[in-house]
């Protein structure tokens, strides 16, 4: 089974996305900030990241950066899921090393159809 | 409803659109049905069809059976279809040809498909030098081509299908609103087109799509729309259906393609540049 580590510091979303990924045949670990995302992949690297751009403690694009200088850490997809939604914003993540972008708010379909688009299905 | 207005319904999509009603479903036919209902100033759908079995106008009747067709859509839908057409179908064509090549979406309902067919077009490579493109939308619906021609799209529409990396490249956003941009826009013409009538003055076509049809069509119809369409097509062009759709009674002018994706061709002979 493949893993997705969510990354919100909202409990709700990251109840939401976890009901939605568990359907779709992932296994799920949760983190509320970078920080404590970063020690998640030190310990285990997951298969996928579905990421919160603005949280305290360490941001999603800061997460983002450290994670692919990490060792294995250029493997996870990750998925962006944020409020942000400029072209330039998404283009920043982009060049930082995500595979996909969701704009909040979302559903199912969309975390379905981004992880395809991500190769993850 | 009443099983009299149901089969009312069912009569005029089948003789008008040849749009297959599904009769044991009155949940989505009222679902369809209820904001024409709405707009028109109806109380009900069964006011707006005893109105519509009264007076017979004209307008009124093809407002109901536009909305009886179903348009859901996304941006890259049967992702398969087009990268077949962005890397072997395409580039082929543009080879073969001094004129622009012409592609048609024939139901094109709000335009996704026709747009993400010309943004294929335009990540192409191995095009021939210079190639050219005219991309055609049409539909049934007037209401579905407006909607189409604005090139607008909300949050939700342009998450569905779409890469992001090419949203970043070919939209531009204000707030939740997303627009195609003017270059790709503007390659596109529209019209009004039922399936049904004499197609003949359309001219000819490499790449006609028809998708998320056939399977709604009242069977019987489903082969005469389908030769309409073949007798568009150039000699060496091709026909996008769905993945699913069953043509094997028509094997005397189009044959499927290799790889699945619901491309058929009129001359077989050309199916491995096609599959390339």
């Amino acid at each position: 089974m493949k893993t997705c580590l969510v990354v919100d510091d909202s409990r709700v979303i990251r109840k939401v996305a976890r009901r939605v990924l568990e359907d779709i045949g992932f296994d799920i670990a949760e983190a509320s900030d970078g920080m404590e995302a970063l020690a998640w992949c030190r310990a285990a690297m997951p298969d996928a990241v579905l990421l919160d751009w603005n949280m305290p403690v360490m941001n999603g694009l800061e997460f983002l950066k450290l994670l692919r200088r990490e060792r294995g850490g250029d493997t996870p997809k990750v998925i962006f899921c944020t409020v942000e939604n400029s072209v330039d914003r998404i283009r920043e993540a982009l060049d930082a090393g995500a595979d996909e972008y969701i704009m909040k708010p979302f559903d199912g379909d969309i975390i379905q159809a981004k992880f395809a688009e991500a190769g993850l299905l | 409803m009443t099983p009299e207005h149901i089969d009312l319904l069912a009569a005029l999509g089948r003789a008008r659109a040849g749009v297959r009603v599904e009769v044991d479903k009155p949940y989505l036919i009222e679902s369809r049905l209820t904001p024409l209902a709405r707009r028109e100033g109806f109380e009900s759908i069964e006011a707006l069809v005893d109105e519509l079995r009264a007076k017979r106008e004209e307008r009124l009747i093809w407002a109901v059976v536009e909305s009886l067709c179903r348009t859901e859509t996304n941006f890259f839908r049967g992702r398969e279809a087009f990268a077949a057409l962005r890397d072997g179908v395409l580039p082929s064509l543009s080879h073969r040809r001094d004129a622009p090549l012409r592609i048609w979406s024939a139901a094109c309902a709000t335009g996704q498909e026709v747009y993400s067919v010309a943004m294929a077009a335009a990540e192409a490579t191995d095009l021939a030098p210079g190639a050219r493109f005219e991309f055609f939308g049409s539909d049934l619906s007037e209401r579905c081509l407006e909607k189409a021609q604005t090139g607008l799209y909300t949050q939700f529409e342009v998450q569905r299908g779409l890469p992001i990396r090419m949203l970043v490249k070919y939209f531009e956003n204000q707030d939740d609103t997303w627009t195609i941009s003017p270059r790709i826009r503007q390659m596109v013409r529209w019209r009004r087109i039922n399936l049904l009538s004499d197609l003949s003055a359309l001219g000819s076509f490499d790449v006609i799509l028809l998708r998320n049809v056939l399977r709604n069509m009242v069977p019987a119809l489903r082969g005469k729309v389908v030769r309409g369409l073949a007798a568009r097509l150039a000699a060496d062009g091709v026909l996008v259906l769905d993945p699913g759709d069953d043509i094997s009674e028509l094997n005397d002018i189009l044959v499927p393609a290799p790889g699945g994706a619901g491309l058929h061709l009129r001359d077989p002979t050309i199916a491995t540049a096609v599959a390339a």
